[in-house]
């Protein structure tokens, strides 16, 4: 009884990392929209407010988007590793 | 007059380097003769995002073309060795003691087999396809930019035409834009050369990368070496040109309370960590979000292919959303194309300006 246990939890070992690296790149995706939704929405008001700027507001907002983007794609590079090496 | 000259040597010499390399293959009879591979998503995928001993052109019914690659390994067993890949055969067929493995840690590269059947890995020099790739783009960035600075020895001061009338307000914006607001009007001179360069590197390797046939379409700026080499760039000339002002903020940054830098130099060592993750970060940026974007525009065109394994109707009604999806996919790869290649310089000319800064006054802070 506990050797097939023991299986049991061999196999399901592999496929528990497989679903935590899926549930990881889900988390990611998620902290990435949330993160880049509440840069564009602030952005889109500041333009709002004063239109003349709108070219400084995009390139502001285009490089904090790039910066968030990144630390998403660590996660998703951790994931990577778990399901391909 | 030149200018076309030196177009047509170079296109002349590419030609018959490429069609003395060029060799079209047959597929190896025996194994997949009589039923045809079930198509592999991933293998598709990870065969155009990774690197190879080989450069694939086409496929024409059975018969591949590619182009043969050099490979060239020093082992320690049996010293140097140079040969063209197409002896592996795509990977089949073993030369001379080394073959491609095709599992175990030294999967996809070429190892030593030795006389009691293990691997030995040597130490591996070859021209892949992403080295080509490197040399190919090298060859067009050189080309362009000398003639843009030929014309402008020529013809100071004149009205820009051509190539120059593209590539000038790209290089005016990297000065105006990232260059003199970062690294203020006393230094930006001295750093924009690197960062001209490494601009336009990253942005046309990015773009080449994009294009599906030969000469594009090696996935160089997805390959993580070349991004840390980069990076490393960008690290070697801040720490160089670090003032002292820089390095006491990282090892008694002002404004902090004593006690988190003794007994245990808390700040310090969080300070020095960032010091190191900033190239790391550079690096991850730039490899993560060109290779993803890759691996999207090539799923949602592997859907096709998919589909056809159920049949052949359903695959002609997906292609239509499929090549939709690919080209917006596409266009979305152009935009982070730029914007990475943006990035990475700007961050870059940040760098460099925290590594100059002088404090003035000293009185309000101590």
């Amino acid at each position: 009884m506990t050797t097939l246990a023991i299986i049991l939890q061999v196999a399901a070992n592999m496929a528990i990392a497989k679903m935590g690296a899926g549930i990881g790149a889900g988390l990611a995706a998620i902290g990435a929209g949330i993160g880049i939704g509440r840069i564009g929405g602030s952005a889109v008001e500041a333009i709002a407010r004063q239109p003349e700027v709108s070219g400084e507001i995009r390139s502001n907002m285009i490089v904090a988007a790039a910066l968030i983007e990144a630390v998403a794609f660590f996660a998703i590079v951790i994931c990577f590793l778990i399901i391909f090496v | 007059m030149m200018r076309v000259t030196k177009l047509f040597t170079l296109l002349l010499i590419l030609l018959m380097v490429c069609s003395s390399l060029l060799r079209a293959n047959d597929e190896t009879t025996g194994k997949n003769s009589e039923a045809p591979e079930k198509f592999n998503v991933g293998k598709l995928i990870f065969e155009h995002i990774k690197d190879g001993y080989e450069w694939h052109i086409f496929k024409v019914g059975q018969t591949h073309v590619s182009i043969q690659l050099p490979v060239l390994v020093y082992s320690t067993h049996s010293g140097f060795h140079a040969f063209m890949s197409g002896n592996f055969h795509h990977g089949e067929e073993m030369y001379d003691n080394f073959k491609i493995a095709k599992e175990g840690k030294y999967e996809g590269k070429v190892v030593e087999i030795l006389a009691d059947g293990s691997e030995l890995k040597p130490w591996d020099f070859s021209i892949t396809k992403n080295v080509t790739s490197l040399l190919l783009s090298i060859v067009f960035i050189l080309w362009v930019f000398l003639s843009i600075a030929k014309r402008y020895s020529e013809n100071y001061a004149r009205a820009p035409k051509g190539i120059q009338s593209f590539i000038e307000p790209v290089i005016l914006f990297i000065r105006d834009d990232i260059a003199r607001p970062s690294l203020g009007a006393k230094n930006y001179e001295r750093f924009l050369p690197f960062l001209l360069t490494i601009f336009f590197f990253i942005f046309i390797n990015n773009l080449l990368g994009l294009v599906p046939f030969f000469p594009g379409g090696a996935n160089l700026t997805g390959n993580i070496s070349v991004t840390l080499v980069l990076a490393l760039f960008t690290f070697t000339i801040t720490t160089i040109n670090g003032t002292s002002d820089y390095w006491m903020h990282i090892i008694n940054a002002p404004g902090i309370p004593w006690w988190l830098k003794l007994p245990f130099p808390l700040m310090p060592i969080v300070e020095l960590l960032g010091v190191f993750t900033k190239p790391f970060v550079l690096t991850i940026r730039l490899f993560a979000n060109i290779t993803a974007g890759h691996i999207v525009a090539l799923a949602f065109y592997c859907l096709i292919f998919i589909f056809a394994e159920f049949s052949s109707v359903a695959s002609v009604g997906v292609s239509v959303i499929s090549v939709a999806f690919t080209i917006f996919m596409s266009i979305l790869e152009l935009l982070v194309a730029f914007i990475q290649a943006y990035v990475f310089t700007l961050l870059s000319a940040i760098y460099f300006s925290m590594a100059l800064e002088k404090h003035e006054k000293h009185a309000e802070l101590h």
